[in-house]
């Protein structure tokens, strides 16, 4: 038999994904663009809400001040939609968890017939355009005496905000294993105890993290509160809008800020909580 | 005083029977292995024992009283899971401890309750720790004194080693069963492992495909297995599929155009048998003899304290004989004979 000549290697166009400095380098990169694209964007806000003078081409402000700030927590508008925002999201987190607690329990351990139908049916409303959802929930709002009220707004929230609450929770259930919970019952706890006391604390992580996507959730959202809130139902985001069409930069900035200060602390305050070494143990499946 | 029984019990899912009408007494401190391979049932038994299954047929007692319709909680059993089930998110002793503050036992006597199977189980000074502190071994015990502070009736162990390295599985082996001696406590064990099955239990029930095969103790098991499957699982065994032949007191079977002596207890003259023979059984000759079989190609295993010899007989198949470790094949034919062999009804499983 003739030598054969060594077989030449096929030229991959992906050769650099095996390269693992290359890897590094490209994870790097989309790291630093990522930084850009979300830090320069509200970094400019927070510049703009305290600048008191700053025109192009100056890279910061030429002067600084608190007058937008004041401006804006003067206005008894501003404070009204916030005190409205604070007190409807916690409400709808409430009784989100409520309902959605059990349901992600049931569809975790239960034989629920058709589980995943179900489950789809609850992202439906995020498959469609939202504004299409909220018009016709308006009308109904309007048959039924729910437009412009507290609870409508709560309603329409935890439209979007079931769905968080319950797949997270269906996942966060399913991953505990269902013999902890039998050994509780074998240790002489009844099905509720068993329940409280191990499958709960264990879930807890979860819910937590469910929970502050729903609080959140419910605090950024302004379309449908426009359109079944408005007149006398003003929450923050909602209040933005009017504000940023108004043309006022500053003011919109400083409210920007506002908005977004909450949902910064609520995600620094979970992962100081997620990081934990009781999570972990939880998580971890020892 | 705590029996077990089980009276007809069947338990069948979707597509498949997990255990089809079994009926067990286990007697007062008695420790039975529910032996078997993967998917034979033994782990639905145990369950259904526990509570966590509810048999579509059939009864289940403790002490006479029938306990088939009461929840986990309000049976007198408990249970070691295969994963140990400790809940991470508790100490050591909350663990041990949960089942009696369920109680509502004052909290001196949970300590004290606490610390004392601690100590049984060989584990004092961790009552502070999280389960994922603690090696596997040491889980495992936390697991069973968990299970045995409540003082159970009857103690139910569902693979309660596989997790463990081989070393550490011998010694907690011994562990489990001298607590059980201790505590004379009735347990079920339920294992894959016959190693396990034959040195800790004081009889092993052999399951297969939902039926109980045998019960008896490890002798009866290994030298009088009741069917082939049995013959099979435990230990090792020759099968060979034949007809049996009668011929006054002696039986044989054919195989192929190959005749072997067996023990046919009562089977019908031309029925179709399973011939089964361990490798102890089989004697070693060099040279030929009227009933020995001359092996194709034979080769040597070494299993250091003894070595195995395997070949091919053009009617018989495989085969293969125990032999001492000192034995080499050389240049002569190698021929085995059948010392014991026994015969059961049906062909080899296996096979068909």
């Amino acid at each position: 038999m003739a030598a054969q000549a060594p077989a030449m290697p096929a030229i991959r166009l992906t050769w650099w994904i095996d390269d693992p400095r290359m890897r590094r380098l490209l994870l790097r990169l989309f790291a630093a663009a990522l930084a850009v694209f979300i830090g320069i964007p509200l970094l400019t806000l927070v510049l703009w809400s305290f600048a008191g003078e700053w025109f192009w081409p100056n890279l910061i402000p030429t002067q600084w001040s608190l007058r937008w700030w004041q401006e804006v927590l003067d206005n008894p508008r501003v404070t009204n939609a916030m005190f409205l925002s604070f007190t409807i999201a916690p409400v709808v987190t409430l009784l989100t968890a409520v309902v959605a607690i059990p349901a992600g329990y049931a569809f975790a351990r239960l034989d629920v017939p058709f589980r995943r139908t179900l489950l789809l049916l609850f992202l439906i409303p995020n498959a469609f355009p939202r504004i299409g959802l909220y018009v016709s929930l308006a009308v109904l709002y309007y048959q039924i005496g729910l437009i412009d009220t507290y609870w409508g707004i709560v309603f329409l929230h935890m439209i979007g905000t079931m769905v968080y609450m319950t797949w997270i929770t269906t996942a966060t259930f399913r991953s505990i294993d269902p013999h902890l919970e039998e050994a509780a019952r074998d240790a002489g706890a009844s099905p509720v105890r068993a329940f409280l006391s191990v499958v709960l604390p264990l879930a807890l992580p979860g819910i937590i993290v469910a929970s502050l996507f729903s609080f959140l959730a419910s605090l950024d959202e302004a379309q449908g509160t426009l359109i079944v809130g408005t007149p006398h139902y003003i929450t923050m985001p909602v209040l933005l809008y009017t504000l940023i069409s108004s043309f006022q930069r500053p003011v919109a900035a400083v409210f920007s800020v506002l908005l977004a200060l909450p949902s910064l602390l609520l995600l620094i305050v979970a992962q100081r909580y997620l990081h934990s070494e009781y999570v972990a143990a939880g998580l971890g499946r020892v | 005083m705590a029996e077990v029984e089980l009276r007809g019990v069947s338990k069948a899912y979707k597509d498949t029977t997990a255990v089809d009408d079994l009926s067990l007494a286990i007697k007062d401190r008695e420790f039975v292995a529910l032996l078997g391979p993967s998917g034979c049932g033994k782990t639905t038994t145990l369950r259904m024992l526990a509570g966590f299954i509810r048999p579509d047929r059939g009864q289940i007692l403790i002490d006479g009283k029938d306990i088939t319709e009461l929840p986990p909680e309000r049976r007198p059993t408990a249970m070691v899971f295969q994963s140990y089930a400790l809940w991470p998110h508790m100490t050591v002793a909350d663990n041990i401890a949960f089942g009696l503050r369920l109680r509502r036992l004052p909290k001196a006597e949970v300590e004290e309750r606490t610390a004392r199977m601690l100590a049984v189980v060989g584990l004092p000074g961790v009552t502070k720790r999280y389960p994922s502190q603690l090696s596997g071994g040491q889980q495992q015990r936390v697991a069973l004194a968990r299970a045995l502070v409540l003082g159970p009736k009857i103690l139910l162990l569902d693979e309660p080693l596989s997790n463990l390295d081989a070393k550490l599985r011998v010694r907690m082996r011994d562990e489990i069963r001298r607590i059980q001696q201790e505590l004379q406590i009735t347990t079920v064990y339920v294992t894959h492992d016959q190693e396990e099955a034959l040195t800790m239990a004081d009889r092993i029930a052999v399951m297969n495909k939902g039926v109980l095969q045998q019960v008896g103790d490890a002798l009866d098991i290994y030298d009088r297995p009741a069917t082939a499957f049995v013959a099979d699982f435990i230990g090792s065994s020759n099968l060979l599929s034949g007809t049996l032949r009668l011929a006054g007191a002696q039986a044989v079977a054919e195989v192929g155009d190959a005749r072997v002596v067996v023990e046919a207890d009562g089977l019908p003259d031309g029925s179709r048998v399973t011939v089964s023979a361990r490798p102890e059984d089989m004697e070693v000759l060099r040279a030929a003899a009227p009933d020995a079989f001359q092996l194709d190609d034979p080769r040597l295993v070494n299993f250091g304290a003894y070595k195995r010899l395997l070949g091919r007989h053009p009617a018989l198949g495989q085969l293969e004989a125990r032999v001492p470790k000192a034995f080499v094949l050389g240049n002569a034919p190698v021929y085995l004979r059948f010392t014991r062999a026994r015969a059961y009804s049906g062909d080899d499983e296996r096979r068909s």
